[in-house]
């Protein structure tokens, strides 16, 4: 599964990513296989989504979620 | 002794910046990009110079702010600095040591700066510096600038610099770290220049970045084709290459930010209850649009008053200078050319500067951030960012602080597109143009009983702009600014409170900027305007002159008849004592002041016939006629025609045009120019002016670049002439042929 399938409230770890040009963006900004993404909440649109990683807020669009492979992290 | 300041965005890099030189400080451009580089000296020594490199999350050079910070630390676009001192928000230890690894790397001496130790506590997470001073093996400074405290420390830290630190501690993949020395030896071979101290980050880089490997393709070929060779090999194997180096540092971050910070409160920040509001399904927007409408009703309610003082004392000083000087073309030119002129920049200062007020709250308190992330998926659809929503909404007050806010773009493709569809939002100098032709020429009643045609005539006009705004962007994504799809990862920092004192500094400089670097241009543009309007002179106006001969003929006779009245009486000198007993001399009296008025009023009328036969006669009026076979398909005659190119300098400009050329003085947009304009004619009788021709001039007003100010600023922040041109030239067509569309599509369709 991916960060998009997350819903809010939800929490995951990153396992690896699908080539693109914004991986190396993400995982400079924390987002590196192993590390716990949370998702706080959408946007009022719908997209983008508002991520808390490494303790601090991050927002990126769904499409780039889509790139993130993650395993859901229980309860 | 040069010190560089070095970080992430949002860590409260400027305000320690601010206190290192107590704002002893210029502002330039780094050479050839629009990114600003900002440096002082310390205070208290003036032999040390502080840069302030624009905020980076990472050196690897993929915006135009990390190229920078890259290329000053490495030496290649000045000199290397001495020191840098990477500033870091204690509460996001992780993120922020980041780029503290890559400096290390470079082998420069680094002094941590510790930023935010009070926020971090208020949060209830305990920082321990001396932890992270030796896990990273730099002299870590806790301080809290905002407040000043542990600037002293720091200073002294500065003063007394320490060795460049242990390199490279972190732990690359062991598949991947077998292969550096022999790249490393390659690259060296290649490419002497490269300091061998900056050999391994090269290679790094290359290896993980297409960009940067495509950059040594032609300096280093055998150096790519390794590389390449090697990246098969790693795919075939299943090696993470790509991750290698990211991994690698935050693996050892990791650890060492756990050891630093220890979270001694719940996590529920102020910040994250602010947002459950200001990001809010519904609140959100509801929020965003009533902030908007606030800061709006600000902009205009507290700016016009402001305009109007500014106005007026530009045209009382323009009289004060006509009256001291003497009478002739070079006072004219000082009044009408230079001190006009002049005023016309001035006079936006009051909203440029309420607007950078309110851009900056915003940005300072970290809302800007939120806005983009509300409205990125409506800005998507027309493909920009979030990022460009504030932006283009300030330009409906001013394109100029639009195109300066730009700057908050990490895009350098979104933020040319933002400036180059800034202008295309109605801005306020379009007001009084729309004012003027929709009072006069609109009908007055109301659609389906609700809605005036007046009021939504002024609307459609904005919904025009605004729209082609959002079509220009889409075709220009698309033709112009192709190239690799844009992301959006967008840091959402915790909201802190705004520093007056660094807001209105930046209000300052900002403003400065547009007033110095505009100015000289709309300086030379008036200038040149006010040549074209009074050469060549016409000096001799037989109507004016009889007017004139006729009212002083006039004035003798009334004096003569006033003078029978009470002979021998000296009317010049009037003594109230005497009026009182003498009510023949009071009639006499009376009679001369009526007849003087009367020949005051006669000379203001010769005068505006003869500003108005100046115009006509000038190369202005030639070029209105030269242009009247272009834009009779518009439907405009010569008067209008020269009405816009007087308007090239400034949008306003055209009303008092053509109060001049249709003889009404200076009643600006007033019912004198009102009534001019409907009363004039074509020699066959045909009205000049209709309801057609008016909304045709209205179109061509929304879409047509008439504004000096704004190409100064855009030659200014994108540092070419280039785009500049670009934007007039397609705004020009783009006017054109609506207006073309406008008046043609109505006559066939039989309005007239």
């Amino acid at each position: 599964m991916t960060l998009r399938d997350l819903r809010p409230g939800e929490s995951g770890t990153i396992l690896g990513f699908e080539p693109s040009a914004a991986i190396n963006r993400l995982m400079e900004m924390g987002m590196v296989p192993g590390s716990q993404v949370h998702v706080v909440r959408l946007a009022p649109f719908g997209d983008p989504i508002d991520l808390k990683v490494r303790d601090y807020h991050l927002s990126i669009r769904k499409s780039e979620a889509a790139l993130i492979r993650i395993s859901r992290q229980e309860g | 002794m040069r010190v560089a300041l070095c970080g992430n965005p949002n860590v409260g890099k400027t305000t320690l910046f601010n206190q290192l030189t107590g704002l002893r400080q210029r502002v330039a451009n780094f050479p050839g990009v629009t990114v600003e580089r900002k440096a002082g000296t310390l205070a208290g020594a003036p032999h040390v110079e502080v840069v302030d490199l624009p905020g980076t999350y990472s050196l690897t050079p993929r915006s135009i702010d990390e190229r920078i910070a890259y290329e000053v630390l490495v030496g290649r676009l000045e000199k290397e600095p001495d020191v840098v001192v990477c500033v870091l928000d204690a509460g996001n230890l992780e993120r922020n040591l980041y780029v503290v690894t890559q400096v290390i790397d470079l082998g420069l001496p680094v002094i941590v700066a510790l930023n935010m130790m009070d926020v971090a506590e208020e949060n209830g997470l305990a920082v321990d510096a001396s932890a992270l001073e030796n896990d990273l093996g730099v002299p870590v400074v806790p301080i809290t600038a905002s407040r000043g405290e542990g600037i002293d420390e720091l200073k002294k830290c500065i003063l007394n610099p320490p060795e460049p630190a242990q390199v490279y501690r972190w732990q690359l993949m062991d598949a991947v770290d077998a292969k550096i020395p022999a790249l490393i030896k390659r690259l060296a071979e290649e490419a002497p220049h490269v300091k061998p101290m900056h050999l391994r980050m090269e290679v790094l880089r290359a290896l993980a970045e297409e960009e940067a490997l495509d950059a040594w393709r032609l300096g280093a070929p055998e150096f790519v084709n390794r590389i390449e060779a090697l990246q098969e090999e790693f795919a075939k194997r299943g090696i993470a290459w790509r991750h290698a180096e990211v991994s690698g540092r935050y693996a050892w971050i990791g650890p060492i930010a756990q050891r630093a910070s220890r979270r001694v409160s719940g996590p529920a920040t102020l910040s994250d209850r602010i947002d459950a509001v200001f990001t809010h399904r519904v609140a959100g927007p509801l929020c965003f649009l009533l902030i908007l409408v606030c800061v709006f009703e600000a902009v205009f309610s507290w700016a016009i008053p402001a305009m109007d003082l500014i106005e007026a004392g530009v045209a009382a000083l323009a009289g004060i200078v006509h009256s001291v000087l003497p009478a002739g073309w070079v006072t004219d030119l000082l009044t009408d050319g230079i001190v006009i002129g002049v005023g016309n920049v001035v006079v936006f200062l009051p909203q440029i500067l309420l607007l950078f007020f309110f851009l900056g709250i915003m940005e300072d308190s970290g809302y800007m951030a939120r806005s983009a992330f509300i409205m990125d998926r409506l800005m998507k659809r027309v493909g920009l960012s979030g990022g460009s929503v504030l932006p283009l909404l300030s330009s409906y007050a001013c394109a100029i602080p639009g195109i300066m806010a730009a700057r908050t773009l990490d895009s350098e493709r979104d933020r040319l597109i933002t400036i180059m569809v800034a202008p295309l939002m109605s801005c306020s100098a379009r007001l009084p143009v729309y004012t003027l032709f929709i009072a006069a020429f609109l009908p007055t009643g109301k659609l389906l009983g609700v809605f005036g045609y007046q009021g939504l005539a002024m609307f459609s006009m904005y919904m025009m702009g605004t729209i082609m705004a959002f079509v220009a962007a889409a075709i220009l994504k698309r033709l112009v600014f192709k190239g690799p799809a844009s992301y959006f990862v967008m840091e959402l920092p915790p909201y802190r409170r705004p520093r007056l004192r660094q807001l209105f500094w930046r209000m300052y400089q900002r403003s400065k900027v547009f007033a110095v670097r505009a100015g000289k241009i709309i300086l030379g543009c008036s200038i040149a305007l006010w040549f074209l309007a009074s050469f060549p002179r016409t000096e001799i106006s037989p109507e004016a002159t009889q007017i004139e001969e006729l009212a002083i003929q006039e004035r003798n006779r009334e004096y003569a008849a006033a003078q029978a009245l009470a002979p021998g009486r000296d009317l010049t000198v009037a003594t109230d004592s005497l009026l009182l007993v003498d009510s023949t001399l009071a009639n006499a009296l009376d009679l001369t002041a009526r007849a003087d008025a009367k020949y005051t009023a006669a000379l203001d009328s010769a005068n505006i016939i003869r500003q108005s036969t100046q115009i006509r006669e000038s190369a202005i009026g030639h070029l209105g006629r030269i242009l009247e076979p272009v834009m009779q398909p518009l439907g405009f005659d010569w008067k209008i025609s020269a009405g816009l190119v007087s308007a090239f300098a400034a949008r306003e400009v055209i009303v008092s045009t053509l109060g001049i050329i249709y003889s009404v003085g200076d009643a600006e947009g007033g019912v004198a120019l009102r009534d001019a304009l409907k009363a004039d004619k074509y020699p066959d009788g045909r009205p000049v002016f209709t309801p057609l021709v008016a909304m045709s001039l209205l179109v061509f007003f929304v879409f047509a670049l008439q504004c000096m100010s704004t190409l100064a600023i855009a030659r200014r922040e994108t540092n070419t002439w280039r785009w500049p041109m670009v934007m007039w030239l397609y705004m020009t067509v783009l006017a054109y042929l609506a207006s073309l569309l406008v008046y043609q599509g109505g006559l066939l369709l039989g309005f007239s």
